[in-house]
């Protein structure tokens, strides 16, 4: 079903996300077809830009299919919808269709299944990692001109996936509500009671998910044992600190959940939009620090097979890479570009600070915290 | 669907009878089409794996111990919400026997009854959320003035008990609207002949009123708790952890992104309950087989 050839190793990761670390070195993308005239190119095959004679080709062909369809992007995460109106002004000729905002990484793949052969079908996916080593077969190999500067491992070698933007999980805070934790077990005392909440069901959702891996590596165990991560939550349910309901900027406003698990940009991102009706800060725990990438894919049956993989290289610039920085997420191609000098220093310089040490589950470390999770999570915090 | 148009001058003497036959015709597509198709195809996916091949897998899964207490979560709390409802509903219904069929107090109950019960979903969710959630209106009150914290052990509004209360919301509405019908059903005269003979209100209710009614009461309360049972959008608004009643592992099931390849036990999980349910009813049938005896 999937090959799992990743090598996400803790350490890699964190030379990727870490500053002024040497950039991974590349092997040269192999090109794909021949240079022609953007007309008679059969997009949907096309593996890199030398298929479309370069990016006015591929322009081209893009404005002629005149659509792309988008699926399961928030506006509010890590700045989406600032890249989406960026996109839309670029390319005026190119309608965007954004279907449900709020879809599961899983539901994207469905959509994709259920819809295929369609026009309404999805061109391009926005997917986690679980779901992105999963759905390969549902995947068109794309490589994007800035191809080089992403990090080996965090890329799938045929470009049929690629890392986009990622970040710690950190928690979100109201200052004015409770005090600053500065350890797990802060959050276990009386001033967080009934306060404490995550993005989701770890069994659903990836930044719930993150959120257990978090507290696991907090907690004496690791990203090959997420079972101190399920207890620390079973303690603060017994501690009547755990509130289950669902996050949203809706809730941290009303003061429903003062306190939140989840990723750094996004938390960010809750902040920017109650500014001026709640304080909300955001820390990123000292120890060690739990982070993860999103990845971009194009849908191996993309009705507008130019026009996604117009979007891939625009997403892979650096106004986007940037766009996505101000969200609060960390693009990509950050070290790159930081190398260059193109991208925001000021933005790049807010970011919070980086934990010592980083991990990131690679896929079987994943797939076994998933099984626990679905056998221990439920009892856990009843 | 091709329709067949018959020779009118001969359909009469031919086709004599199946006029009525001809006239099931577009409910019984209906049914098939939007019912009974979509139930096959849903609770077949659970008899295959994700490759298509036949599998019995995910059917011995609903052994599995988080599955079973997740159905002894959904059976517990349709059960209670059911019978509390049936209750509570019942006197209400009993306290309007008073008032005039077509008078304004009546209308209005069916109206708002009419309304309640199908009000349900993230509206009720929020409902409750803004009154009992914790910065809710009689949440706070209560913890100012009168110094009680309702979450003194926990936010319960966000876990199975805390599903109670809205579920009890819309079931109260529907048993009015199901069983009214049944008490005015209740013949005046009855209760006269009674008094003649000599009995008194107990044994009218004894001997007349209840079994006559237990049929209605069960019927309703049977269909409360299958309201229950299928009951979603509210849970799924309301708790977010854990996925404690089998609609929301049917979820969890289809767009997990963190347990991937469970798609296909949503089916088995459906299966599940219409199991359930058909238990259920068959209880309900010989209940009715034997209260049957009373009612000629």
């Amino acid at each position: 079903m999937l090959t799992k050839r990743l090598a996400l190793a803790g350490t890699a990761v964190a030379a990727a996300l870490a500053l002024g670390l040497a950039g991974c070195s590349a092997d040269a993308s192999a090109s794909g077809g021949s240079s022609t005239d953007g007309g008679s190119v059969d997009a949907a095959t096309a593996t890199n830009l030398d298929a479309f004679g370069g990016l006015e080709g591929l322009q081209e062909a893009a404005k002629a299919e005149g659509a792309l369809n988008v699926i399961a992007l928030p506006r509010d995460w890590a700045n989406y919808g600032a890249v989406l109106d960026a996109f839309a002004e670029k390319y005026p000729e190119i309608t965007i269709n954004e279907a449900t905002p709020d879809a599961s990484s899983a539901e994207e793949i469905q959509a994709a299944e259920n819809l295929a052969g369609q026009d309404t079908a999805p061109d391009v996916f926005d997917v986690g990692a679980a779901v992105a080593l999963a759905s390969t077969d549902q995947f068109a190999p794309y490589q994007v001109a800035t191809w080089d500067e992403i990090p080996e491992a965090l890329k799938e070698q045929s470009g049929l996936w690629t890392g986009d933007y990622g970040g710690y999980m950190a928690i979100g805070y109201d200052p004015d509500a409770v005090p600053e934790p500065t350890s797990l077990d802060d959050l276990l005392g009386a001033d967080y009671k009934g306060k404490v909440a995550i993005n989701g069901d770890p069994t659903q959702a990836g930044a719930a998910f993150a959120a257990v891996g978090l507290a696991a590596v907090q907690n004496g165990g690791s990203v090959d044992d997420f079972q101190p991560g399920i207890d620390f939550f079973g303690e603060l349910q017994k501690a009547g600190n755990f509130v289950k309901i669902d996050p949203t900027p809706a809730t941290i406003a009303s003061g429903e959940t003062p306190v939140v698990f989840d990723w750094d940009y996004l938390n960010v991102g809750y902040g920017k939009d109650l500014e001026g009706q709640r304080n909300w800060k955001v820390t990123i725990l000292p120890g060690t620090g739990y982070a993860g990438y999103y990845n971009q894919a194009v849908n191996v049956d993309a009705p507008h097979p130019a026009a996604a993989r117009l979007w891939q290289e625009f997403l892979y610039s650096d106004d986007a890479q940037n766009l996505w920085l101000a969200g609060g997420a960390r693009p990509v191609r950050a070290e790159a570009m930081a190398e260059a000098g193109t991208i925001d220093e000021d933005l790049f310089k807010a970011l919070p600070t980086v934990p010592g040490e980083t991990v990131v589950p690679d896929a079987d470390q994943a797939e076994a915290a998933s099984t626990l999770l679905g056998e221990k999570w439920a009892s856990a915090v009843q | 669907m091709t329709s067949t148009t018959l020779p009118r001058a001969r359909s009469r003497s031919r086709f004599a009878g199946s006029g009525s036959v001809l006239g099931l015709v577009p409910f019984t597509a209906y049914i098939l089409l939007f019912l009974a198709l979509p139930t096959v195809i849903a609770v077949g996916t659970g008899f295959f794996d994700g490759d298509g091949a036949l599998t019995f897998d995910n059917i011995t899964a609903l052994g599995d111990p988080v599955l079973l207490a997740t159905f002894g979560n959904s059976l517990w709390l349709s059960a209670l919400t059911a019978v509390v409802g049936a209750l509570v509903g019942a006197l209400f219904c009993y306290a309007l026997i008073g008032a005039k069929p077509t008078g304004v107090l009546r209308s209005v109950v069916d109206a708002a009854s009419g309304v309640l019960a199908q009000f349900g979903g993230v509206m009720l969710a929020f409902a409750f959320v803004a009154t009992i959630g914790i910065q809710g209106m009689i949440t706070v009150l209560l913890r100012d003035r009168l110094g009680v914290d309702i979450f003194a052990n926990g936010v319960w509004l966000y876990d199975v008990p805390g599903l109670i209360l809205p579920y009890i919301y819309f079931q109260v509405p529907l048993m009015i609207i199901t069983f009214s019908p049944a008490l005015e059903s209740l013949k005046p005269q009855w209760a006269e002949a009674t008094a003649m003979l000599g009995g008194g209100i107990g044994s009218y209710w004894r001997h007349i009123g209840l079994p006559v009614l237990l049929p209605s009461f069960l019927g309703s309360l049977l269909l409360l708790f299958a309201n229950a049972f299928s009951s979603f959008a509210t849970a799924a608004a309301l708790t977010s952890q854990g996925s404690q009643i089998v609609p929301l592992q049917i979820r969890s099931a289809l767009t997990s992104e963190t347990v991937l390849g469970h798609e296909n036990l949503a089916g088995s999980l459906a299966l599940g309950m219409i199991v359930v349910m058909v238990v259920v009813m068959t209880l309900y049938a010989l209940l009715m087989r034997r209260t049957a005896r009373w009612v000629r």
